[in-house]
């Protein structure tokens, strides 16, 4: 195996671990305290809000933002420290 | 200045903006037509696609479903944002570094088959069509009620001015035209939520005023919500009536259909590099999110205004409800329309909403002498009733009907141009006419334009009654036939064309069954769907709405057993992968 295959297996595993754990999130947030945990927590009061309320309405929608310009940021960083950015 | 020169006035400018960018931004090659020469900035992308994306249902009628539904509506705020988290994830980066024009292009060259995109491009016909058809019907809603001209006059100019910015400038027309859409859009839904929101609580902020206490009260406005429309017998405002696993199913059915509609992957093809492919998803979502974190609360005020301002007083006391000879204006303006309706049932004069669904309630209605519920609200009018039930200024009533038709005329120029560039590109260049020049091509783009913008006007000035619904449907359509042998296509290198085909055959063809199954769309048997669509006859508790997600599941598990069933994918398809994965 050459040098740069090795590499770009290493920037593949490391691309698909990151996915994973930003997929886990999105799961969370969304499905887990919008809707599966929603009752549960909703006997907590966050604001005016019940927070599995908000979860479902608001906070799940932030953290979606949130999680694309993380992954964005670290794949743009990956590309460069495995030598694969564009330029 | 009187309401209706003004409307005239606020649209004529936004129309004369569209039309100027459009003539300045001409598409002159096939690259320009399909993907803006894939110039755009991420940002400028992320805005584009934030239009390209919220359509006339997002803008017209989500916070007036989320209004009647309460917590039930989080299906579509969480539904169609989160989509977007699949979209960058797995699908925008990978897309982008193909490099080339269209959905079905890309599905054709992974499998090595034509027939693959032969079947890609009607999967996204089909898809693109339907959804196309609720756009219109928008159009059709804001300039009759708005600019009370009739609706086919209103089509024929809306068709006119998405067909001059679509057919001169391609997607590097629609592209700018878009972002002067954003920009009205946004500032047509935000402006009314702000002064809804200060009037309720005194906070301009809506996502704030959301979780604040109503003005010279210490009562927490959802508190309050709640408590107003469970004295009249409905679901507390914050919890909701439908079982998790639909509430699961549906939500899973629109994420994954939003990363698998072809006209929002399109746009991610129209940035230069990878890496701008990656954040401006982000942006997107961004854009998206300030109208979609908007929603929930101009929904659940509007809720609160509409229900206070026919319940003026105790609920059973003699003149705790509105007198019908004084009610307010809008009521008027949009019974006109026949979607507010009022019967008198008990015939008192007075008007009664209440749930009469509710058995509990519903008795002791009667001892109120109340003979059932007697308003009707199509949950369509209530973003664009809403600044009138607050009285906000005419010019806000005038800048909503500006922003409605943006929001449908930027969504329908998105769909018909993926619907031309499958109609030139995958089937004339791609399949019948391999030799065909750049030139010509770009004229059969311009055509099918053309001739696509004529049938959704068709479709709009005669809706099928089942339009509004055919919208949601599209995304379980979406998710189940578009979505996986992209997502495989990228991720598992064993897949081939006999698995992704037969994955997209049966994933569409089980998802449109059973919606036409319960919703009777197309084949209607003695005029009535074939089976009732109540919870007791769905397949584990799915409503129609949310079996997509098995869709999804089918097709995945057809197109990973037949791939392991038959031969491996041909070496060039196999070099494909390798190409695609990796940014250099």
């Amino acid at each position: 195996m050459t040098e740069h295959h090795s590499t770009k297996h290493l920037y593949w595993r490391a691309n698909l671990r990151l996915v994973a754990g930003c997929l886990a999130v999105w799961f969370t947030v969304s499905f887990g305290f919008g809707i599966f945990l929603a009752d549960f927590l909703n006997q907590f009061q966050f604001f005016g809000f019940e927070l599995g309320f908000w979860f479902a309405q608001q906070g799940s929608i932030l953290c979606f933002i949130g999680l694309i310009f993380f992954y964005a940021w670290r794949m743009n960083h990956l590309d460069r420290e495995h030598n694969l950015d564009e330029d | 200045m009187e309401l209706r020169t003004l409307t005239y006035l606020v649209v004529g400018a936004s129309f004369a903006l569209y039309i100027g960018i459009a003539i300045w931004s001409r598409a002159t090659n096939t690259g320009d037509f399909y993907v803006a020469g894939k110039h755009v900035h991420p940002l400028a992308n992320g805005m584009a696609t934030a239009a390209d994306w919220m359509s006339a249902a997002s803008f017209i009628s989500m916070a007036g479903l989320i209004a009647f539904l309460g917590y039930d509506g989080s299906v579509y705020l969480m539904g169609w944002t989160g989509g977007y988290v699949l979209l960058a994830l797995l699908l925008a980066p990978y897309l982008r570094k193909f490099g080339k024009f269209t959905v079905p292009e890309f599905i054709g060259e992974r499998y090595d088959s034509r027939a693959a995109r032969i079947v890609a491009v009607i999967c996204l016909i089909v898809i693109s069509f339907t959804y196309v058809a609720g756009q219109m019907r928008g159009v059709g809603i804001v300039f009759s009620r708005f600019l009370e001209v009739p609706i086919g006059l209103g089509l024929l100019f809306g068709m006119g001015i998405v067909f001059v910015y679509a057919v001169l400038g391609g997607m590097k027309g629609v592209t700018y035209t878009q972002i002067a859409q954003y920009c009205v859009l946004i500032f047509a839904y935000t402006v009314p939520a702000v002064f809804i929101a200060l009037q309720i609580t005194g906070s301009p902020i809506p996502q704030i005023a959301f979780g604040s206490t109503i003005q010279g009260d210490s009562i927490y406005f959802l508190q309050k919500l709640d408590q107003v429309v469970t004295a009249l017998g409905f679901t507390a405002y914050t919890s909701g009536t439908k079982s998790t696993i639909d509430i699961f199913c549906i939500t899973t059915a629109l994420m994954i259909g939003t990363a698998g509609l072809p006209h929002v992957i399109v746009r991610f093809f129209t940035v230069p590099k990878v890496r701008d492919a990656r954040y401006s998803a982000g942006w997107a979502l961004f854009f998206i999110g300030l109208l979609y974190l908007t929603a929930p609360v101009v929904g659940s005020m509007a809720r609160l205004n509409l229900t206070e301002t026919i319940q003026i007083g105790t609920v059973g006391a003699e003149t705790g409800n509105l007198a019908y000879e004084d009610r307010p204006d809008w009521f008027r303006t949009w019974e006109a329309t026949g979607l507010l309706e009022f019967d008198d049932k008990n015939e008192d004069g007075r008007i009664q909403y209440y749930n009469d669904q509710n058995p509990e309630f519903a008795t002791r209605a009667q001892a109120f002498g109340w003979d059932g519920n007697e308003l009707r609200v199509d949950p369509d009018i209530m973003v664009l009733a809403n600044p009138e039930i607050a009285s906000l200024p005419q010019w806000v009533i005038a800048l909503v009907a500006a922003g409605g038709i943006a929001a449908a005329l930027s969504t329908a120029a998105g769909l018909l141009l993926v619907i031309s560039a499958a109609v030139s590109h995958d089937l004339l260049k791609g399949i019948l006419m391999p030799h065909i020049s750049e030139r010509r091509e770009l004229l059969a783009g311009r055509i099918s334009a053309g001739v696509a913008i004529v049938i959704a006007g068709l479709l709009g000035y005669y809706p099928p009654a089942f339009v509004a619904q055919v919208v949601a449907f599209a995304f379980g359509l979406a998710a189940a036939s578009l979505f996986p042998p992209i997502l495989l296509g990228i991720f598992y290198k064993r897949i081939n064309k006999e698995g992704a085909i037969a994955g997209m055959v049966v994933g569409l063809v089980f998802t449109y069954s059973y919606i036409e199954y319960f919703k009777g769309l197309f084949l209607r048997w003695a005029g009535s769907p074939w089976s009732e669509n109540v919870a007791e006859n769905w397949l584990m508790g799915i409503s129609p709405e949310g079996i997509g997600t098995i869709g999804v599941l089918l097709n995945f598990a057809v197109a990973i057993t037949v791939s392991h069933m038959t031969a491996e994918p041909s070496a060039k398809a196999q070099e494909l992968v390798e190409y695609i994965r990796y940014p250099r």
